[in-house]
């Protein structure tokens, strides 16, 4: 595993290099099999894979035709999770997320039909195109892990992760997601384009639908709500709170951003970090972890004063490592 | 560091108005009304363009204002240099800047100019209160700067950072106080634009003067002494002597020093002394009769005053000695005795013929007819009182055979027109009498209200003899105080009444730490620099040895914060100790460590460059990120860890 953050921070994945005995196998062949699908965006992969560990929403913010769908598509598959796409429209309500109740004319009664947000896998595509009250709905679903519709309170399968496409917010027919919605996702990445090689495999090779398709569940939702506790247990020493703290703390009084950190923020963090660690089989958090993942964690949290910095996530999270010393 | 060009937000605005108001505020009673209220209708409109982000005014208008005020400020002291028109000035630009920020070097130069003001203080008053006061706006002054860079914390926390800073400025500060060499004069050497509404004694007295200061409870003189306070009725302390009457008023002689040395030799016992004189604006110095030494800088006057050569304008302290028995005056000259003669052609007719009647019952025996001034003072039954009744033409022979009624000027003039008219010189002296003792630092503190008059007379063979008329109708003016002499409490000043223990006790715990603060704060002196050095060993230092001694306290004092600071580093953790080792060897070789890089990704990269021990890296990295960030710590690690890196010779 190259640890060498230095060198921006891409973080590449290299199984078996060094043998952990805490090495959980099962992570390793989802992950394998994913990379077998989408190829070249091994970072981005395990980032979403940390998430759903971590119990946590995606963002995925990038142009259309990147494989943001295939990523959820690939991801709900090799999990043995059912799977749903909400394509967001400006005209959409919220009762086309939660689901409607319909008049039953012979039980005289109102029957309820859930909506495409009852599944274990949601993806919300171009979420930044639905007006405000449609993404509340959404958003409070994925807070809550509930949905209440004409006063009766249903919960949502366990587990639940919800993938959030938007589209880049210069692009016209857009509404931004206020901050405190934002703050509701773990994570926020990107996807970008292919490199030469990676795109030269994906055109030469088979058929991406086939491939999906083809896919066997390597885990059982069970299983993966285990592996969600085993996130929670591990250890994060007072060392690497310290840390933490640390960083947050230089966020609030560097002039660079609006505001520094929230304790959420600090929460969140913390939380990927560990899966992380647990992903690279780990009962500890290192700071390289949470290195690993700060971009993720602050590109949707921390506003730049500065205008120029604001496109440059990458640029920034390094600025932000490499500013801070280990305590 | 803030970029110079960042415009200035709202909250850095609002903290620039609260600074130059702390800043100006204490300043508007030296400056004149208009300017007050000119400045307060800037800050008003200031905080009116804040609070409705309104444009700030155009730059001409800017400029008008300025030439207003400044011409504002020439008109009234038809000169733009010296310490108030300086301060006006400065408070006109402060007020006029506010109006005027536009990016961030605009907030920086109005926080100093805050500063500035902070010292401008001191060039009027150098209380406690000020000092306090000051530190106060300096703290303001410090968060606001802080805020000029960087205005998103709270304002409690901007406060508190700006009170730390100052806090680790703090002991430099004392140091340079204690050690910088001092000049000599006062810390605040501007001369004052002139004393003014200064109370004490005048070089005149006619009826009424010294009653009139009985009204203030403003500090003459503290007084130290060596040994035990002498009984209040020996505290004369000898003050303007008036010899010429005119029938009204006595006055001073306008002579300069006659003696550079006393001109006479003490008897008895000595009393020694340490005075502190407030500011009079007079020259002269007020001892203890009579005096034994002179002061630096000071000469005997030929009535046995002393006087500086300069007049009394900032506080001083001057060492005393005083022989309460000695004689003076055996020998005198004849011009002063005769001048202790002089009286009107005509008035007070009634005393003239007492005092003749006198005369030749006695004939020259002046101690007789001083005998018998004195028996016929005290069947007058006069009566001591602070509001005694306006006096006519012959103020004498109205005060002892009409109104009987007068304060210890009454008593003084009277009774040397009474002598004089018999033939016997006699003078009056001024200055004040007793005193109190302040028991919280021993210190006796003399007040305005102690001012006193009484009179000497010239016999043959013993010289110059002190009568006090006072003390023979009312004693107890002279054993106790004022307060015990005067009937009922009249008018008398509220601090001199004695029937509020609690507020005396409160008085005198602040008088005592005013008192501290005039003489080791603003007293300290070159004498008392070298007073300290001297207890600490060094006897008299230059420059060089004192610069020295400064900049190795300084040194010291900057490594203990900087050990303060480290504190948390060098409590570290083993682990952690052994990791800087491992780092430290590396780093000969060329591979640094960062300080934000995780091990594992250090040794990956240390690993790299240095491939021959890239085993021995990766198991210490992987060894010591398992100790500081795992779970629990095995007991053989840390000793694993270090015989590892013992090992590890890259």
């Amino acid at each position: 595993m190259n640890y060498n953050v230095a060198q921006k921070h891409i973080i590449h994945q290299r199984p078996g290099k060094t043998p952990n005995p805490m090495r959980l196998p099962e992570l390793d062949a989802i992950l394998a099999d994913i990379n077998r699908i989408i190829l070249g965006k091994d970072r981005p992969i395990r980032l979403s894979l940390a998430c759903l560990l971590a119990r946590g929403h995606l963002l995925i913010e990038d142009l259309p035709g990147v494989g943001k769908t295939t990523l959820a598509h690939v991801l709900a598959r090799v999990l043995g999770l059912d799977f749903q796409r909400i394509q967001f429209t400006s005209d959409m309500l919220p009762a086309d997320i939660i689901g409607v109740s319909i008049f039953d004319r012979e039980s005289g009664a109102f029957h309820f039909h859930p909506g495409p947000i009852f599944t274990q896998v949601v993806l919300a595509d171009e979420i930044n195109r639905a007006t405000p009250k449609a993404q509340s709905a959404l958003l409070e679903a994925m807070e809550e892990r509930q949905v209440t519709a004409e006063g009766k309170t249903r919960a949502l399968p366990e587990p639940f992760f919800v993938i959030a496409t938007q589209n880049p917010t210069y692009q016209i027919g857009t509404f931004p997601l206020p901050e405190s919605q934002l703050d509701r996702f773990l994570l926020k990445i990107e996807l970008g384009y292919p490199d030469p090689a990676a795109e030269r495999e994906l055109l030469a090779g088979a058929d991406r639908r086939q491939l999906v398709a083809d896919l066997v569940p390597r885990i059982t939702p069970q299983r993966l709500i285990e592996l969600q506790n085993t996130v929670r247990a591990v250890h994060a020493s007072p060392a690497l709170i310290d840390y933490v703290q640390t960083l947050a703390a230089y966020t609030r009084a560097a002039p660079r951003w609006q505001e520094g950190l929230s304790p959420r923020a600090c929460l969140a963090l913390l939380a990927v970090a560990r899966a992380w660690a647990l992903l690279d089989g780990r009962d500890h958090v290192l700071p390289e972890d949470v290195q690993a993942v700060l971009q993720g964690v602050i590109a949707h949290r921390l506003r730049p004063t500065d205008d120029d910095a604001r496109s440059h996530a990458e640029a920034v999270a390094a600025a932000l490592i490499e500013a801070v010393p280990l305590p | 560091m803030a970029r110079t060009n960042r415009p200035v937000s709202r909250r850095q605005a609002w903290w620039l108005l609260a600074t130059a108001l702390a800043a100006s505020l204490p300043l508007a009673p030296q400056v004149p009304l208009w300017l007050s209220l000119a400045a307060g209708a800037v800050f008003s409109w200031r905080a009116a363009l804040t609070w409705r982000q309104w444009h700030l005014p155009p730059r001409w208008l800017l400029v008008l204002l300025v030439i207003a005020g400044t011409v504002g400020v020439f008109l009234q002291y038809r000169t733009t240099m010296g310490r108030t028109p300086g301060i006006a000035l400065l408070v006109v630009f402060l007020s006029l800047k506010l109006l005027e920020l536009r990016a961030a070097r605009d907030a920086v130069a109005t926080a100093l100019l805050c500063y500035f003001l902070v010292l401008g203080q001191f060039l009027f008053t150098q209380t406690i209160p000020t000092a306090l006061l000051a530190c106060l706006t300096v703290l303001i002054t410090t968060a606001t700067l802080l805020a000029a860079s960087d205005d998103r914390p709270q304002p409690l926390l901007q406060l508190r950072r700006a009170g730390l800073m100052l806090a680790q400025a703090l002991p430099f500060m004392l140091l340079l106080f204690l050690l910088f060499p001092r000049v000599q004069g006062p810390l605040w050497g501007i001369p004052q634009d002139r004393i003014s509404a200064v109370s004490g004694l005048s070089d005149t007295m006619s009826p009424g003067s010294i009653a009139l200061l009985s009204q203030s409870d403003a500090i003459a003189f503290r007084v130290q002494f060596k040994g035990t306070v002498p009984p209040q009725s020996e505290l004369y302390w000898r003050g303007p002597v008036m010899p010429s009457f005119d029938g009204r008023s006595w006055r001073v002689r306008q002579t300069l020093g006659a003696y550079t040395e006393v001109p006479y030799s003490g008897i008895g016992a000595a009393v020694d002394y340490e005075v502190t004189l407030e500011p009079h604006g007079k020259f002269w110095l007020f001892a203890l009769e009579l005096p034994a030494t002179l002061p630096a800088d000071s000469a005997l006057t030929s009535d046995y005053q002393p006087i500086a050569r300069q007049a009394v304008r900032n506080r001083m302290r001057y060492a005393q000695r005083a022989w309460p028995e000695a004689i003076a005056g055996i020998n005198e000259a004849s011009s002063i005795l005769r001048e202790a003669l002089a009286l009107p052609r005509d008035g007070n007719p009634r005393m003239r013929a007492i005092a003749a009647g006198w005369r030749a019952q006695h004939g020259d025996d002046g101690a007789a007819i001083l005998a018998t001034a004195e028996t016929f003072f005290g069947q007058q039954l006069l009566i001591y009182t602070l509001n005694p009744p306006l006096l006519g033409a012959d103020i004498v022979d109205e005060f002892l055979f009409d109104t009987k009624r007068g304060f210890c000027e009454h008593f003084a003039a009277a009774f040397v027109f009474a002598l004089r008219a018999a033939g016997v010189p006699a003078r009056v002296v001024a200055g004040y009498q007793g005193g109190e003792v302040n028991p919280v630092d021993g210190y006796l503190v003399v007040r305005q209200y102690d001012a006193h008059a009484w009179a000497e007379a010239w016999i043959a063979g013993r010289g110059w003899v002190r009568i006090d008329p006072t003390a023979i109708s009312a004693p107890s003016r002279i054993n106790s105080n004022l307060a015990s002499a005067v009937p009922t409490e009249e008018g008398l000043p509220f601090l001199a009444r004695s029937d509020l223990a609690w507020l005396r006790e409160v008085r005198y715990r602040l008088d005592a730490v005013t008192n501290g603060w005039n003489q080791w704060v603003l007293g300290y002196n070159p004498q008392r620099q070298r007073d300290l050095l001297a207890g600490l060993g060094m006897n008299e230092p230059d420059w060089r040895s004192m610069t020295a001694v400064l900049s190795v306290l300084c040194g010291g004092v900057m490594l203990g914060l900087t050990v303060w600071i480290l504190r948390n580093r060098l409590r570290v953790d083993p682990a952690l100790a052994a990791w800087r080792r491992f780092t430290a060897r590396l780093a000969r070789r060329g591979i640094v460590w960062q300080p934000w890089e995780g091990p594992l990704a250090f040794a990956e990269r240390a690993a790299g460059q240095a491939p021959r021990h890239a085993k021995s890296i990766v198991e210490i990295a992987t060894l010591y990120a398992r100790m500081r960030y795992g779970p629990a710590p095995q007991a053989g690690d840390l000793l694993q860890l270090k015989q590892k890196i013992a090992a590890f010779h890259p």
